[in-house]
């Protein structure tokens, strides 16, 4: 990801499309601690949708074992927390999105990552190591920083349930 | 005070088709007194059976979920008996069995032995909850917490039992987990 000229637009990235793409893919829990980075434009209209029963969490960890429940009780859901959370909730995704395999969907904000610079070029430390930890964990990872790339969201939680295995989409621009 | 597998053979004669979500010492006494698909043995992260057990029980409101946890696990999860309270499945009840101790760990204390964990469930707005330090309290717990609404809570006081190492190789098969599924399943 480059730096855009002057003359170019600033690309959007919406929440209800996202939220949308989200429904598309069959999930009916959110699980989530509040991330400043998705709060108003992500968590606002999914704790307003009906068709999605969010689950507040106090750590972001347990979000991984409720999960794993919903999961063996056939139900789809989304972890949504903000990269802090993830760093935080590494042993739990050592053992259930990576060695049991399940199909852990988790929505990563990457809070304080600079417009138009790619993760791994950020100023910001957690930002910047978070790619490759995902790669040594064997995490796919979709970024998603405009609507352009919401349309991959569905068929990564679909391919993910299907094949059993985690998927994790970086959030590098605030939704609106 | 009780002993663990004395209460759990008496725990086995009170359910029926319930999910049973245990973890470490609890859960190696649960599987040799009985082992069946709709056990769930919590894996990989501790402190997270009670999390894997809000899990089910949102997903399969139509049974109880009943979660064995250990004091040593529920220390690492506390936050959970508030996201409990707040989710309030009301199938799902969740036992601490309380020894002291973690005792899968080489039976070291844990950090304060007067914790009280009826207390904090209290405090954290879980509906029901249950204290118990004999196996007639302890029966009477459970068959209220099994006959109504939940959640509920129930804090046990056990004797520590065996030290280990005990093996958990068994319990975390990929064939009990594809059980588990088969059985919700049917």
């Amino acid at each position: 990801m480059g730096k855009l000229g002057p003359e170019a637009e600033t690309p959007v990235l919406t929440g209800a499309k996202i939220v949308a793409a989200v429904k598309r893919a069959g999930v009916s829990h959110v699980l989530s601690v509040p991330d400043l980075h998705t709060a108003k434009g992500l968590l606002t209209p999914i704790r307003s949708d009906p068709a999605l029963t969010l689950i507040r969490t106090c750590k972001e960890d347990e979000t991984l074992g409720i999960a794993a429940g919903l999961n063996y009780g056939d139900k789809r859901a989304l972890i949504l927390i903000q990269y802090t959370g993830f760093l935080y909730s590494m042993n739990a995704i050592r053992a259930m999105a990576c060695e049991h395999k399940l199909p852990i969907c988790m929505m990563i904000g990457l809070l304080g990552k600079e417009p138009e610079v790619a993760p791994q070029d950020s100023a910001k430390f957690g930002v910047r190591i978070l790619e490759p930890i995902l790669d040594v964990l064997g995490i796919k990872r979709l970024l998603i920083d405009s609507d352009e790339d919401v349309d991959g969201i569905s068929t990564a939680i679909e391919h993910a349930y299907t094949s059993s295995e985690p998927v994790a989409f970086l959030i590098a621009r605030k939704p609106i | 005070m009780m002993n663990r597998r004395v209460a759990l053979e008496r725990l086995k004669t009170l359910i029926n088709d319930e999910i049973v979500v245990a973890t470490y010492s609890t859960a190696s006494d649960w599987i040799e007194i009985f082992d069946r698909p709709l056990n769930f043995f919590s894996f990989g992260a501790m402190g997270l059976a009670s999390s894997h057990g809000l899990g089910l029980a949102i997903a399969r409101p139509e049974r109880k979920v009943l979660v064995l946890d250990g004091d040593g696990s529920l220390l690492m999860n506390l936050g959970t008996l508030v996201t409990i309270a707040a989710a309030a499945p009301k199938n799902l009840v969740h036992m601490v069995w309380k020894n002291g101790s973690y005792e899968a760990n080489g039976g070291h204390p844990i950090p304060q032995q007067s914790v009280d964990f009826a207390a904090m469930a209290r405090a954290a707005g879980i509906k029901n909850v249950y204290y118990a330090d004999n196996l007639e309290s302890f029966e009477a717990a459970v068959r209220q917490s099994l006959s109504g609404d939940g959640p509920s809570f129930i804090e046990i006081e056990i004797e520590q039992g065996p030290l280990g190492p005990r093996s958990y190789k068994d319990m975390y098969k990929a064939s009990r987990r594809k059980a588990l599924r088969e059985a919700l399943q049917a």
